[in-house]
């Protein structure tokens, strides 16, 4: 099932949780809500759930006008950052919750709830958990069970808020992988929340960066990575360089025939996506090499340029050619960067420094 | 380590004299009283004291103790639940005004309570002629005395659950009802199982504090032997008649609910601190699923 996410708006007191917000997600999709702690994701997810109500705008699930519809009739399964399992239920009353509170008509038989309750904890792999109680479970395997018990209900929209955010990183990777695999097989809509970038583009088929109840850019992970629409996004999703009109000269210097003033204009590029020359040529900036060092794949290399320090990442084969050494004067080329004036992207160039440099 | 220790804590001497103190203090002011009670009670031997408990007036006061506290039990455990979800699970104005307005009656002197209420109900208050002309009586009878110990008894369930409700957070009923759970399919299968050993507990702490009551409902009641005496006040009619082995036998019955009350009070409380211990636990290690 498809949702709709029109115009929605909300405040808390003078805080203004969610600005205008339009959305649509597409069944089959796993899209991720990503941003920093108080940019409205989590707000948003609710309102989707509806656990909190909007202020102005609409929710829609398949096309259906679903705003004021409560959440027990919303046929969505939540997931909660820190699990809210039934602490005085076992792990198979957790699951079967959901059908055994189903009107006396619909509620399937004691055994037809064991059987689905039990297929359900095979297929997250914790059927041999299902006597326990939640406080004998780690982490790990609460998130799964409660996963477990939100699909119980076959729930039409998966939404998970900060699902693994209270996990460590090794838990962590494994279930991302798990809830992916998962998702693929169901054919629903799902969403998560997660401040995590790398979770959000391992993950998911769309991010929608959000900043300050807003919308910042909404694209596919590689998109949101390698073109970003606004300076936040740059910032937020990994590392990046920033260089001044001002004082960087032509690596910031927009097209004169757009009529832009160039003093204000920023250059953003990702220290993956600078080159290392030990020649000078055309458009290079000089800079000496202050720090080398080696972390798992990449080298990185502090450079400074007139007073400012830059992060260059090289992989290992290229620095084994380049050789540096702290103190050393070397040449900076831009393989990719883009301009930005403000909040407005101004141009976007990618250069072609050949494969041999 | 030794050297640690002595750094940290205070010296054995101030240890010990802070203990003692205060043992001495429980004992002559706790202790020794409700020694003294059973003592007096049990002065003429066990067939006096059985002698004045088994007095008609006596047993009355006794079932009219237990009738009144059984009466406002259910309604403060109806208010107290209500009022804890309110001020735990929702925001709304007039929020701290409740939580104020809940202290009241620790503040106000119970007699001034049941004046208040005489002001109200008496025959010369704001409802007298009202209740006089559709033959109602509240004032020296038993609705009246039901309503001083409601006001004296009301805020132990809700303090109780107040706290214990803002701790364990909103998850739990979000998640039930995201499943399809109704209002009260929520509240009988989440929220009161969640909250049953510290309804106990506030019940326990209640039904005591109903049972014990003096002042207001000494106010109210009128004093009517056999009728609208409870036990507090049939022990004070007694002991101003000289009558001490039927005083303190009835106050022996009054003392053995307390104690009963502190050995109920402790076992909930280990039962909600092996709770609380239990949700608290560290987690047991991670099982990698390598075998998928």
């Amino acid at each position: 099932m498809s949702i709709e996410v029109k115009n929605i708006s909300k405040r808390f007191g003078n805080f203004v949780a969610l600005d205008n917000i339009s959305l649509e997600i597409p069944t089959g999709e796993l899209v991720a809500l990503l941003g920093p702690s108080g940019c409205g994701k989590t707000t948003l997810l609710r309102i989707i759930a509806g656990m909190e109500s909007a202020d102005t705008g609409q929710v829609l699930f398949h096309g259906e006008e679903a705003t004021h519809v409560h959440t027990r009739e919303r046929q969505v399964g939540f997931v909660f950052q820190h699990y809210a399992l039934f602490r005085h239920m076992s792990v198979f009353e957790n699951v079967a919750f959901g059908l055994r509170v189903k009107p006396r008509a619909e509620r399937p038989s004691e055994g037809e709830i064991r059987e689905r309750v039990m297929k359900l904890l095979k297929l997250v792999q914790l059927d041999w958990l299902a006597e326990r109680y939640p406080s004998q479970l780690s982490g790990g395997q609460r998130q799964r069970i409660a996963l477990a018990r939100a699909l119980a209900v076959e729930p039409k929209v998966l939404l998970l808020d900060e699902p693994f955010g209270a996990l460590d990183t090794q838990v962590r990777k494994e279930l991302r992988r798990w809830l992916r695999h998962l998702h693929d097989e169901m054919h629903i809509a799902s969403v998560f929340v997660t401040h995590d970038q790398e979770e959000a583009l391992e993950v998911a088929d769309r991010v929608v960066v959000m900043n300050k109840g807003h919308i910042e850019q909404l694209g596919t992970p590689d998109e949101v990575y390698s073109a970003p629409a606004t300076p936040f996004v740059y910032r937020f999703l990994g590392n990046v360089n920033v260089f001044h009109s001002r004082v960087h000269g032509q690596w910031a210097e927009v097209d004169r025939a757009a009529h832009v003033a160039k003093d204000d204009a920023l250059a953003f590029v990702r220290p993956h996506d600078i080159e290392i020359q030990r020649e000078s040529s055309a458009g290079a900036l000089s800079a000496s090499v202050l720090h080398v060092q080696a972390i798992g794949p990449l080298v990185r290399v502090e450079v400074e340029h007139q007073g400012e320090i830059f992060e260059v990442e090289l992989t290992r084969e290229r620095h084994n050619q380049l050789a540096l050494t702290a103190g050393e004067t070397v040449w900076l080329r831009p393989r990719n960067l883009r301009v930005f004036q403000g909040e407005q992207m101004v141009s976007s160039q990618t250069f072609d420094l050949g494969a041999g440099i | 380590m030794n050297q640690i220790r002595t750094v940290n804590t205070e010296s054995r001497g101030v240890r010990w004299t802070l203990m003692a103190l205060a043992f001495a203090f429980l004992f002559f002011f706790l202790g020794l009283p409700l020694l003294s009670v059973f003592a007096e009670a049990f002065r003429q031997g066990f067939g006096p004291y059985w002698q004045a408990l088994a007095e008609p007036e006596t047993l009355a006061a006794i079932w009219l103790t237990v009738f009144v506290a059984l009466a406002v039990l259910p309604l403060n455990i109806l208010f107290g639940v209500a009022t804890a979800w309110a001020v735990a699970k929702f925001e709304f104005r007039g929020k701290s005004l409740l939580t104020t307005l809940l202290d009241l009656p620790f503040a106000v002197s119970p007699v001034v309570a049941g004046l208040l209420f005489i002001l109200i109900f008496g025959r010369q208050g704001w409802f007298g002629p009202w209740l006089a002309a559709h033959d109602i009586k509240i004032i020296f009878a038993l609705p009246g005395m039901i309503i001083a110990t409601m006001f004296i008894t009301v805020p132990y369930i809700a303090r109780e659950l107040i706290p214990l409700m803002q701790s364990q957070g909103k998850d739990e009923e979000e998640a039930a009802v995201s499943l399809g759970a109704s209002g009260w399919q929520m509240f009988w299968r989440v929220s009161l199982p969640n909250i049953k050993w510290g309804l106990l507990y506030g019940v326990i702490l209640s039904n005591a504090r109903a049972m014990g009551e003096f002042g207001a409902v000494s106010v109210v009641s009128g004093h009517i032997r056999g009728e609208t005496n409870t036990l507090p006040l049939h022990v004070e009619i007694l002991y101003n008649e000289y009558n001490s082995v039927g005083a303190f036998a009835a106050a022996s019955v009054l003392a053995l609910l307390a104690l009963v009350t502190l050995v109920a009070k402790t076992f909930v409380e280990w039962r909600m601190q092996k709770e609380t211990d239990m949700l608290n636990a560290v987690l047991p290690p991670e099982k990698t699923t390598a075998t998928n």
